[in-house]
């Protein structure tokens, strides 16, 4: 009972990795069909804005509540990853609708960009970006009607998007006369300390369980629940639905597929960011972190059906107790006197590296049998 | 690219004269007969730069140190070093491509360079092939000896065979099983080899090993087999790779595995580079294996660690490879002063039987072209460095190790013609 329990979280734990960073990608990859090899690069800016909330919460006047920090940045993260997204729907990925390959490209080339702006930039500044980015963005949105159909309203663009410069300077330079740790660029990995409530074992049934893992099964269970509300019970997730099974009927109908395309990528993104939140908490947080990720996170969303969110969620969780029960070799220790041939196979593969090697061809043969994946997506869209 | 290159290359050796002519003693600076041009060759951008470029600063340092000092003499002239640094890129190709280009275009006498094995496979048949020398600053596998590289890291018997017999002997896991943990590429399966056949002469067991692919973060299925493997605690032997720690100390932390609970690490890729990047909370009362260790009271251990902070700045570290990288230039400058040219085969003669005052202690150049060296295990201290709990006397280097199966009972000797690489003892 114990060990079918440890191995059962085990895998859920893996599992929940995996799902909380492919969801965004299922969102952007799987409903609007953009392959964005930047997707680990958001990931990364999520785990980066982790780390800045954290130094920015040991100021003084913000350490009472610095137990809270992790909580805040999940939120930052999401906006974040959201508004580096909605830039990079807007200037390259709108250009690039219907063109698969020439996406990939332009999208692995912004990953390449992001790693190395990380690398260069001081993070003090680089939220000072994106904060400029957040303001130029959203600003004149928020102007009342009237100033919008003015014939004037690019002079207020205009003079917000200064005025977005401005406070993004200004905060930069506060953050970075105060933290003088985020003032510096840098290329080496930075670390993210969990709060102290949230280090050490919880014991359940007799089992002790790490506390992160089980606060990282907590964040995927939130984003996926709340994903799935917003798509199935809000006026703009029907709207989504609906341009990703028919496009020009949406657009027909009165739709603002541009703007739905938008809110899309923008949330995809934003989950990717929460993705990096929960990511930095197992590992160091680097130029390098999402890359690691990029490939199981296109596996899941392959593996589970394009264009299906509980498809990715089976594939994940059914990877990660995979990975578990190969990779430490659990049916051993199940069914301790097999055959010796057997247990040999088992034991050969008892290893992480050779139990990738196996859940990768496990996938591949899966594959042969079903192209589309667990739950291939009916309708007209597929025919077309 | 080029030139933004070529203006780095202009500065570099701009402030070099400048630092040449503002500290220089005896009244020798400025004063060069002549310049030579040796090549620099490490990752300077890419996942290895993080820690490649340290060795680029203490070889930098080491350089104008001997320059400011008078340069080296050859022939009763005084050569100026200058240096051509060049990108590896960690990419291993490019090291290839890199050395041809330093060795052919720019015809230096010497390459200081490479940090991976991966990069030292890809170079050798360059240097060998072109009968040019590499100098190799770093800890490594062994099984191997060129005629035309010069190792000054260790090999295992000057690392983790000492701290394996340490674990197993005088730890307070001391008696205890071995779970052996590392990153999937050559270095950690040649070392737990030989940690393995060492373990079985100790009388220990073995109870677990496992690889984790590099760039992999996820260690919960390595987790639970090693609580499986050693319900009570016992001695983990770790060769992961860089962020790989990040993962594994976090992690292991959090399932408590910990000193407390008696299990202790010992670590063959951890410095205090390393130390501060992962956070000494998760890494306090676990132990390291090095040559070179910051901690070491010594004064030529001081003056290096104050050196390499005045001249890189406050908060940077000294570690092992850094060390080698330094030991590695003055042994270079010695030999070549020895053998007065700077011809390569004179200057290989020269080197062997080299000895210099490290920062380590005393090494030697042995005719394997490795060092002999001084083995030290530490403890991992709460403000980020080793408190040093053992020193070996000075280790001879086995280019072959004499543990491993494959290369027992062999051994390499380039002095002797009839001997050469490999010969049986």
């Amino acid at each position: 009972m114990e060990l079918l329990l440890d191995s059962l979280f085990n895998g859920v734990a893996i599992g929940s990795v995996l799902l909380v960073a492919a969801l965004g990608l299922a969102i952007v990859f799987g409903l609007m069909g953009v392959i964005n090899l930047a997707h680990g690069e958001l990931m990364m800016l999520g785990a980066y804005t982790t780390y800045v909330t954290q130094l920015i919460f040991k100021l003084p006047i913000l350490k009472p509540f610095y137990n809270s920090y992790i909580i805040v940045s999940i939120f930052l993260a999401f906006i974040v990853s959201g508004v580096v997204g909605i830039l990079l729907e807007k200037t390259i990925i709108r250009k690039l609708y219907g063109s698969p390959l020439e996406t990939l490209l332009a999208t692995w080339g912004v990953s390449l960009i992001l790693q190395q702006f990380v690398r260069s930039v001081p993070l003090a500044y680089g939220t000072g970006l994106v904060i400029s980015l957040l303001i130029g963005l959203f600003l004149p949105t928020t102007f009342p009607s009237k100033i919008k159909e003015s014939i004037n309203f690019k002079y207020f663009k205009f003079s917000s998007w200064i005025f977005a410069a401005l406070t993004g300077v200004l905060t930069g330079s506060v953050i970075s006369s105060s933290v003088s740790k985020l003032s510096r660029a840098s290329a080496r990995n930075v670390d993210v300390t969990a709060p102290s409530w949230m280090r050490g074992q919880v014991e359940i049934i007799g089992t002790a369980f790490p506390k992160t893992r089980l606060m990282i099964i907590v964040i995927t269970l939130i984003s996926v629940i709340a994903i799935t509300l917003f798509l199935n019970q809000s006026a703009w997730g029907m709207r989504i639905r609906a341009v990703t099974q028919n496009r020009q009927m949406s657009d027909c109908l009165g739709i603002s597929t541009e703007k739905v395309d938008i809110i899309t990528f923008g949330i995809g993104s934003g989950l990717a960011g929460v993705a990096g939140v929960a990511v930095s908490l197992l590992g160091s947080v680097g130029p390098n972190v999402g890359g690691n990720y990029i490939v199981g996170c296109f596996m899941v969303v392959v593996l589970g059906g394009v264009g299906n969110l509980l498809g990715t969620v089976l594939a994940s969780f059914g990877i990660g107790i995979m990975t578990d029960l190969i990779g430490a070799g659990r049916l051993l220790s199940i069914w301790p006197d097999m055959p010796l041939p057997l247990s040999n196979t088992i034991n050969f593969f008892a290893t992480t590296s050779m139990a990738r090697v196996m859940i990768f061809a496990l996938i591949v043969i899966f594959l042969q049998f079903k192209p589309t994946g667990l739950f291939p997506q009916k309708g007209r869209m597929v025919e077309n | 690219m080029r030139i933004s290159r070529r203006i780095l290359a202009g500065l570099a050796t701009a402030s070099l004269a400048v630092t040449a002519t503002s500290c220089g003693g005896g009244g020798t600076s400025g004063s060069f007969d002549d310049t030579v041009t040796v090549g620099i060759l490490h990752s300077l951008s890419g996942t290895m730069a993080i820690s490649e470029s340290t060795l680029v600063d203490t070889e930098k340092m080491a350089i104008e140190e001997i320059n400011a000092a008078g340069g080296v003499t050859v022939g009763g002239k005084s050569y100026k070093i200058e240096y051509i640094v060049e990108d590896g890129a960690s990419d291993w190709p490019t090291f290839a491509e890199k050395s041809k280009k330093l060795i052919d275009q720019d015809g230096v006498p010497v390459v200081f360079g490479g940090w991976t094995s991966a990069s030292r496979k890809a170079m050798l048949p360059v240097y060998e092939s072109k009968d040019a020398f590499l100098y190799y600053p770093i800890q490594y596998e062994a099984q191997e000896c060129s005629n035309n590289i010069f190792y000054t890291g260790a090999t295992p018997n000057q690392q983790s065979e000492p701290a394996t017999d340490f674990m197993y002997k005088r730890s307070p896991a001391a008696g205890g099983d071995f779970f052996l943990v590392g990153s999937d590429y050559v270095f950690p399966r040649t070392s737990n080899t030989i940690t393995k056949a060492q373990v079985k002469q100790l009388g220990g067991k073995v109870v677990g090993e496992d690889y984790l692919p590099l760039g992999n973060t996820e260690v919960a299925p390595i987790i639970s087999k090693i609580k499986k493997a050693l319900p009570e605690g016992g001695i983990i032997i770790n060769t992961l790779n860089g962020d790989q720690n990040v993962a594994f100390f976090k992690q292991i932390q959090d399932a408590g595995i910990t000193p407390s609970s008696g299990y202790y690490v010992m670590n063959y890729s951890i410095a205090e580079e390393e130390i501060s990047t992962i956070g000494p909370e998760f890494l306090e009362g676990h132990y390291g294996a090095w040559n070179y260790m910051m901690s070491i009271d010594t004064p030529a251990s001081k003056k290096f660690a104050a050196s390499f902070k005045k001249r890189w700045g406050a908060d940077r570290v000294v570690a092992d490879p850094q060390e080698s990288a330094y030991n590695m230039v003055y042994l270079w400058k010695q030999a070549v002063e020895d053998a007065g040219t700077f011809d390569d085969n004179a200057v290989r003669e020269a080197l062997v039987g080299q000895k210099f005052d490290a920062p380590q202690g005393p090494v030697e150049v042995m005719p394997n072209h490795h060092l002999s060296q001084t083995v030290r295990i530490g403890e991992i201290n709460a403000e980020g460095g080793f408190t040093i709990l053992e020193e070996t006397g000075v280790v001879l280097p086995q280019a072959w190790n004499q543990k491993h199966p494959s290369s027992k009972g062999f051994a390499c000797d380039w002095t002797d013609p009839s001997k050469g690489e490999k010969y049986k003892l």
